[in-house]
């Protein structure tokens, strides 16, 4: 077997979700390939030869691929798939825009979003929101692949790969970068947090969102939010926690105000210990609460972020 | 412009799904079934196009069994002027529903064509790319704007950690993601009239698209049950536990 891992970039930096696709790579067996494409990242490429498990990586370092636009990504990804019997990537973003339109030109179907190996065609998928676990065997030739990072564990950094330029340039006249707009913030980021610490509804306004703050700042956590309080403009989307944003297991997760609709339940159930602070005592968080704090969380945020 | 939609019938948002007993898949008998909210925000796109004047006719185009034409009938009540069901009572994967698209996209020469970004039943977030990469089209995926600026379209885009715009030459594919638009709902009058309104039928081998998958469903179970755990009494207790019992403080 023969697999190659597509990189994720976060502003031209090796992401950390990387480690647990290699983690899943390692998990199916075989030669494992690290493809870095983009523009500007030599210091990615040399971050993913330390990544344990990894015998090359790849550089496609060219102006075509900044901001990995999906069409140049993909044809891309054509041109060196024919060495390899597995293409993977990350559930991000970027791994759910470009992964399908390899799949698709190689006449092949894609496994979305997958949380367990169990050999090399077969894998474990959650479907209907996580409420169900699909096991689906692949006979494609090519197996292409999103791996949801919350499945495996990420592979040290002891490695020594070597790296090779891949010289293939994509046209590109369809699509063109306009801009972006990330949330900048000196918190870790949220898919990759140990502790992540959510408010929702019941946090009443966005301002109210500061009482998480110092908490986060004394435990480096990240800061999510429910759906229940993007919907009501507390906070912006991308700190969304569930089902239809962002799926998290961190090591400690503190859900604030928090009900506990199915919806969200899909997001984070896979944290290792759970904290629910709430005032209503039957809110169904606690049902997968490890520890649960009946009352008013504008008493109990101050004392909590005294107390830490 | 034509404008091209894509709906899916899938289990009602609302319904706690039941894994079979045998485990060979969720159980549907008697579920209510809707259209896929990602696709419902794709028709109320087309149709606010068509309100704005810059689509002239929205096609709506689902492939699935005899009662998806429900959804079809959904999607003309809304503002779609006709409709095309492509019946098939198999599974079918989204490689071949984007097989079938790029045939209906052949056909039909739309100048955009709006998809949901995934069916909240199988979660695979795959067809509108595929499609894009099947028809060599351009694709702007996660849409939180679209903007059409004569021969160009703009597409804001949900990436991770923020919003990204990409500008794509038409005719070009766009994936709705939640916080596009907010779906009208369907008037009484609006739902007699959609009654009236063509549905073409056509069947997978009309196309002369095979929709058999190479990857087989092997078994489906429910996920493991999280145990909820105790109520601690205050603050200094709750630190007193994440300290030393669960030891990750």
């Amino acid at each position: 077997m023969s697999i190659l891992v597509l990189a994720d970039l976060h502003e031209g930096q090796l992401a950390g979700a990387t480690a647990h696709v290699v983690a899943a790579a390692q998990a199916i067996g075989g030669d494992i390939d690290v493809l870095v494409a983009g523009e500007g990242v030599q210091a990615a490429a040399d971050a993913a030869a330390k990544l344990d498990g990894v015998s090359k990586v790849r550089v496609a370092d060219n102006a075509a691929y900044a901001h990995q636009l999906a069409e140049p990504m993909g044809a891309l990804l054509v041109e060196l798939a024919g060495d390899y019997t597995h293409v993977l990537a990350s559930a991000s973003t970027t791994g759910k825009n470009v992964l399908p339109r390899l799949a698709a030109l190689k006449d092949v179907s894609q496994l979305s979003d997958v949380i367990g190996v169990e050999s090399a065609d077969t894998f474990l998928r959650p479907i209907y929101a996580g409420n169900a676990i699909a096991t689906v065997k692949s006979d494609d030739a090519l197996k292409v692949i999103t791996i949801r990072t919350t499945g495996f564990d990420a592979v040290g950094t002891s490695g020594s790969a070597t790296t090779e330029a891949v010289d293939f340039v994509a046209d590109n006249a369809q699509s063109s970068f306009v801009k972006q707009e990330l949330a900048q913030s000196d918190r870790p980021e949220l898919g990759g947090a140990k502790v992540v610490i959510s408010g929702g509804r019941g946090m009443g306004n966005g301002e109210n969102f500061k009482l998480l703050d110092g908490i986060a700042d004394k435990l480096g956590a990240a800061i999510g939010a429910s759906r229940a309080a993007v919907d009501a403009g507390f906070v912006p989307n991308d700190m969304q926690v569930g089902q239809t944003g962002k799926i998290v297991a961190p090591e400690l997760y503190i859900a604030v105000g928090i009900s506990g609709a199915i919806q969200h339940l899909a997001g984070m159930k896979d944290s290792k210990v759970i904290v629910a602070i709430n005032k209503d005592e039957e809110a169904p968080i606690f049902q997968v609460a490890d520890y649960g704090l009946v009352g008013d969380l504008f008493e109990i945020l101050p004392e909590l972020e005294s107390k830490l | 412009m034509k404008v091209l939609v894509a709906v899916k019938r899938v289990i009602d948002y609302n319904v706690k799904i039941r894994v079979k007993a045998d485990h060979s898949d969720v159980d549907l008998t008697n579920v209510k079934m809707a259209m896929n909210p990602f696709c419902e925000i794709a028709v109320e796109e087309a149709v606010r196009l068509k309100e704005k004047g810059v689509a002239t006719e929205v096609v709506a185009v689902t492939v699935g069994p005899k009662a998806a034409q429900e959804q079809l009938r959904t999607a003309l009540a809304l503002g779609a002027d006709r409709a095309i069901h492509i019946e098939t009572d198999e599974r079918v994967e989204s490689l071949a529903v984007a097989k079938l698209l790029a045939k209906v996209v052949d056909e039909e020469q739309p100048g955009l064509v709006i998809l949901g970004k995934q069916a909240i039943d199988t979660d695979n977030n795959q067809t509108g790319q595929m499609l894009a990469a099947l028809t060599n089209l351009p694709q702007g995926t996660f849409a939180s704007e679209v903007a059409v600026d004569g021969d160009k379209v703009n597409v804001t885009r949900e990436i991770d950690g923020g919003l990204q715009t990409v500008a794509l030459t038409l005719p070009a594919i766009v994936t709705t993601d939640l916080r596009l638009n907010e779906p009208r709902y369907a008037k009484l009058p609006d739902i007699m009239k959609a009654k009236k309104k063509p549905l073409d039928v056509k069947t997978p081998a009309d196309y002369g698209v095979e929709v058999a998958s190479k990857v087989t469903l092997l078994k489906v179970e429910s996920p493991a049950e999280r145990k909820g755990g105790i109520k601690v009494a205050s603050v200094d207790e709750l630190i007193d536990k994440l300290k030393n019992e669960a030891k990750v403080l």
